[in-house]
């Protein structure tokens, strides 16, 4: 029996998104996904390529929230990522306000574009990194708010908005998984919508259905999500997060 | 040349690029110089943070042309969100690299370049001037054709600059800014400090040098000018100060205060307001 926390068996979901990834640039936004890239890479990715959030890529496993000591690998201003972006060779970990049963992400606005109720951050980079290579999302707190039935501005292109825009778009476009803190998504290829692939220890299958707006597949083989290893662990309690910042993110 | 001899340059009506990111190294001193100019009717371009917001608030502008527009550590642009939620001002909102390929666009004289970014997203439905091309090699792709977004003028802010306008970024990212200046028929620079031309190699390599007088059309020295945002290596952004705007612009009786007591006079009144707020917080 494992002791750890909902926070740390996200973590961990979060580094197995990016498992056989191979040589490529881990982009991940929010603590808990920041923690699992670097936990990849400690472990079972070590070919992971990470940011200092700025302009380097950095090598080593520092703590979320803290500065990378390095060293710097390589130059990588926001240019180069753009490039890096529409080459290919990465794969993003975002934050969805609103996520619908194809995986269309809403980052933009709430309402009516023309006039928002609740203007967000904007689109982003999110229409392209959707088109141009792998993406993933983390939902902190998953509700029918989040997963939502039909999202207010498509900025990350879900699969049946990537498949009604032709071939352009479906070339490059990959969904990953979604996790969230009550389970883990991947995508039915036939159909392209969102199925539970494994649900976390202690949630019941039908908490994750009810905090959809929407009805989700299930994976034949729905599995528990995995725990820890006790260096996993170790690693994520005293080396990438020893200030327990993912608390705040996964309070369970 | 001084911040009231670029906004002499400036019309209303025009459209304007900013250059940084974010709360990084913004021309800041020269977005001031605006709020105190009677200029209006802007279309803003910028990858944007309390620039577009302030000068939304200030009610100078039209339209913005953004991918974002945040304040980093504060994740959204209270007088931007104001600005939107109003309806006081209209968007033409890209993905980001999309806004980078429209100014490299009008900046080699092409009238689009084609991307996959935007395909199958809803910019594509909130901005129904954007058309797709085909692939004329026959892959049988189409792709946006993002426009060119030719600009009437940047503004852009970096650690040095000679008087010739030869310009000089230390710090670790150039970010879009000689994007913005190829893009604009006349581009303004302010800079922490004008330094002979021979000074600029000295301690530094070339490779810093990323705006070039060929793009440059006036340079302004102004110490501290993207303040509140960051211009590394010289200083980081002010934190404390930017949530002190974050928190007075969430109401626009909120923000009208913050305007009077810091925007209102001089750069030069600005600067010391904003010194007097380094030593309240201090004491």
């Amino acid at each position: 029996m494992s002791d750890a926390t909902r926070a740390e068996v996200c973590a961990v979901a979060c580094a197995d998104a990016f498992r056989d990834n191979g040589e490529i640039l881990a982009s991940a936004f929010g603590t808990i996904p920041a923690i699992g890239v670097r936990l990849a890479r400690a472990t079972f990715a070590p070919d992971l390529v990470l940011t200092d959030g700025e302009a380097h890529m950095v090598q080593g496993s520092w703590a979320v929230g803290a500065r990378p000591p390095g060293p710097v690998e390589s130059w990588s201003p926001f240019r180069s990522i753009f490039d890096l972006v529409w080459n290919g060779k990465r794969h993003i970990m975002m934050i969805p306000t609103q996520i619908d049963r194809f995986g269309n992400v809403n980052i933009s606005a709430i309402g009516d574009h023309a006039r928002p109720k609740v203007q967000l951050v904007g689109v982003r980079g999110a229409p392209g990194n959707t088109v141009y290579h792998p993406t993933s999302y983390w939902v902190p707190r998953q509700s029918s708010r989040v997963f939502t039935d039909k999202v207010d501005v498509i900025c990350g292109v879900g699969t049946d908005s990537a498949r009604r825009a032709g071939a352009g778009a479906t070339r490059f476009h990959e969904l990953r998984r979604v996790v969230t803190d009550l389970a883990v998504f991947d995508f039915d290829p036939d159909s392209g919508r969102m199925r539970v692939r494994s649900v976390h220890p202690g949630v019941a299958p039908e908490d994750v259905q009810d905090a959809s707006a929407f009805e989700l597949l299930v994976a034949d083989e729905l599995t528990e999500t995995r725990t820890p290893t006790s260096e996993e662990l170790a690693l994520i309690r005293e080396q990438l997060d020893p200030h327990n910042l993912r608390a705040a993110e996964v309070d369970a | 040349m001084s911040e009231t001899d670029v906004i002499d340059k400036l019309e209303s009506g025009m459209t304007i690029g900013i250059g940084g990111w974010g709360s990084r190294r913004k021309p800041m001193s020269l977005v001031r110089a605006i709020l105190r100019s009677d200029l209006t009717d802007l279309t803003l371009v910028s990858y944007g943070g309390a620039d577009i917001g302030m000068l939304c608030a200030a009610g100078k502008v039209s339209r913005v042309v953004f991918g974002f527009v945040t304040l980093d550590s504060v994740a959204l642009e209270p007088n931007f969100r104001r600005a939107r939620e109003s309806g006081a001002v209209a968007v033409s909102e890209y993905d980001e690299g999309m806004l980078q390929w429209g100014l490299y666009a009008a900046g080699i004289k092409l009238p689009y370049l084609p991307t996959r970014a935007g395909l199958g997203s809803s910019v594509m439905d909130v901005n129904p001037r954007l058309q797709t091309v085909g692939d004329p090699y026959g892959s049988g792709e189409e792709f946006v054709a993002m426009p060119a977004i030719p600009l009437d003028a940047a503004l852009v802010h970096v650690n040095r600059a000679d008087r010739h306008g030869n310009g000089q970024v230390l710090g670790p990212d150039p970010y879009f800014d000689d994007v913005f200046a190829l893009a604009a028929e006349k581009t303004y620079l302010s800079c922490e400090r004008v330094v002979p031309t021979d000074e600029l190699t000295k301690e530094s390599p070339s490779s810093t040098l990323i705006l070039r007088r060929l793009q440059v059309d006036g340079v302004v020295e102004a110490p501290n000018g993207a303040h509140f945002t960051s211009c590394q290596p010289d200083y980081d952004c002010d934190e404390p100060f930017l949530r002190r705007y974050a928190a007075a612009s969430k109401t626009a009786e909120g923000w009208e205060d913050f305007r009077q007591t810091y925007l209102a006079g001089t750069e030069e009144d600005y600067q010391r307001a904003v010194a007097r707020f380094r030593e309240e917080g201090a004491a």
